[in-house]
């Protein structure tokens, strides 16, 4: 891990101190995070460009919900058995998923997250409907009780979030990571060169479903409440919003997004609840404009002029 | 080494292949040329897969390989190039190569383990560049290549695959003159066990790199034979090489 890097990771442990009064957004952040670096690598690495990408997130939040309302309240093992049912509704949905590009594909990621969030909303004796889902009782984790104040929260959610992290960077950097950034540069040379470019793609979007879900499994766990927001059009959009404003396609752009979008939201939403999408339209279009490879993008540029 | 039994594909009214019988030993040369839609691209995207015919069979070393997917051909042995350039913009030619590579040895599932345990495939990309003498810009982004650099990377990426047979579809199109015949001198220069078909139009480059000649005209297979019989064929001289012939 380069210095810079591990700089980074060390600042993310300042809120402890710097900011305790604000650990449960940071914690938010953390899980947004994650959730976005889930899309890069769909987005950013392979080129899917997906409008659905909460269903795995609600999905896995939805899981984690309903085994700790059944009293299987242990938060290390509902998130690895919500990631894991994440990565299975991603695996089957993958063999839809990766036959389309472009818009065909928007509009397929878009109609399954809708169906999904549609199918949540009506089976509210499952799910809770529109109330929600009731009696959602996180276990202490490994003995630390989930806190008012979000520290044992943030810690979770700080430590998942680096650990997949940890598991993106290696496979973005392994054979596989090439292929797929070889799908996203020319999808057509790439059987030419022998590459089953379907396969990597259905096996991307499931490592990504599996990522997404566990961030979902997080918030559950973290704020012990799941609502329909979770499988929202709202939050696919915005995971996509953050995941451009940071940089996709480096790594690092989810993470870099969602802390200014989520701090930048806190901050807003306090002056002006209203009134918070002006601002975020705003955002999108001075970075479009000014960013077109996001802050990380407009950053690296910045440092490579002096060469 | 390749062929094909009764290949026959039309769009609509359109007849783009009609009874291609192609037989195709190992280690020769070959030229496909015809007048602008003959089916020359067609015929490649027939044999490779992209396009699927509406009938007969194509046998690749006495395997038949009709209903295997375009990546399939490719592991059994089949490569070719794209007349545009079809290649990875924002990848470095190193890169392009390795993933090729990579994927031919079995590596390209690998997700765990980082690219410099590789350095059997990644030394193989860089040998393959420096022969094709593209190792001086192996880093730079693909994009940033001249463009007859990018018209050998086109073959670069084939041959990473390993093939048995090589289609070059118009290698030097857009090259200038004086460098296609660099271009085809390097083609020249690969293994003498590998069988390449190439398509060109300028009929000096053909005469001179091909060993057999394939002609064909409105999806048909007009004539096939060596450079000398095919400048002699009456049919051929009338329907397309008339003032080459001459000229030669």
């Amino acid at each position: 891990m380069r210095p810079l890097e591990a700089a980074f990771w060390a600042a993310t442990l300042l809120p402890f101190v710097v900011t305790p009064s604000y650990l449960a957004l940071a914690s938010q952040v953390a899980i947004t995070a994650l959730f976005a670096l889930s899309l890069d690598l769909i987005l950013g690495y392979a080129g899917i460009v997906s409008l659905g990408h909460a269903a795995y997130f609600g999905f896995g939040a939805y899981t984690a919900g309903l085994l700790s309302k059944h009293d299987f309240g242990e938060p290390l093992t509902g998130l690895v058995l919500a990631a894991i049912a994440a990565g299975l509704l991603g695996y089957v949905t993958s063999h839809l998923i990766v036959r389309f590009r472009h818009l065909a594909l928007i509009m397929l990621t878009l109609g399954l997250g809708l169906l999904l969030a549609e199918a949540a909303n009506s089976a509210s004796w499952l799910t809770g409907g529109a109330d929600g889902l009731q009696g959602v009782k996180t276990a202490p984790l490994l003995g630390f009780k989930f806190d008012l104040y979000g520290r044992t929260a943030y810690a979770y959610s700080l430590a998942v979030l680096f650990l997949l992290f940890l598991v993106a960077r290696r496979i973005i950097h392994s054979p596989f990571g090439l292929a797929l950034r070889g799908i996203r540069e020319n999808a057509r040379r790439m059987p030419a060169i022998g590459a089953p470019s379907l396969a990597h793609l259905r096996k991307v979007y499931t490592i990504a479903a599996v990522m997404a879900g566990a961030a979902g499994a997080l918030l559950t766990q973290t704020t012990s409440t799941v609502s329909l927001e979770v499988l929202s059009f709202g939050r696919s959009a915005d995971v996509l919003v953050i995941l451009i404003l940071g940089g996709a396609g480096r790594l690092y752009g989810g993470i870099v997004g969602a802390i200014i979008y989520m701090v930048a939201r806190d901050q807003f939403a306090s002056m002006n609840p209203q009134y918070w999408y002006f601002w975020v339209g705003l955002l999108l279009v001075a970075v479009v404009l000014f960013l077109p490879n996001g802050v990380l993008g407009g950053l690296s540029a910045l440092y490579k002029r002096p060469e | 080494m390749l062929s094909t039994k009764d290949l026959n594909k039309r769009f609509g009214s359109l007849v783009v292949a009609q009874d291609i019988a192609l037989e195709l030993p190992a280690g020769v040369r070959y030229a496909l040329i015809g007048p602008n839609g003959a089916g020359k691209t067609t015929l490649i995207n027939l044999l490779t897969g992209l396009l699927a015919p509406d009938a007969g069979q194509i046998f690749l070393a006495g395997r038949e390989i009709s209903a295997l997917r375009p990546e399939a051909r490719v592991r059994a042995g089949l490569a070719r190039t794209f007349q545009i350039n079809t290649l990875f913009a924002g990848l470095t030619p190193l890169e392009s190569v390795a993933i090729a590579v990579l994927e031919r040895e079995g590596h390209a599932h690998n997700w765990w383990r980082a690219l410099p345990a590789f350095g059997a495939a990644i030394e193989e990309a860089h040998g393959l560049l420096a022969k094709l003498r593209l190792a001086p810009v192996e880093h730079r982004a693909t994009r940033e290549l001249a463009y007859g650099q990018q018209r050998l990377l086109e073959i670069a990426l084939a041959l990473a695959t390993r093939p048995r047979v090589l289609l070059l579809d118009e290698p030097a199109a857009g090259v200038p003159q004086d460098e296609s015949a660099e271009l085809f001198a390097a083609i020249a220069g690969l293994s003498q066990e590998l069988t390449v078909l190439f398509i060109e139009h300028d009929m000096n480059v053909v005469f001179r790199f091909a060993e057999r000649i394939i002609v064909m005209v409105g999806g048909r297979i007009l004539a096939e034979g060596t450079p000398g019989e095919v400048a002699r064929d009456a049919r051929v001289r009338e329907v397309y090489l008339g003032k080459h012939a001459r000229a030669a």
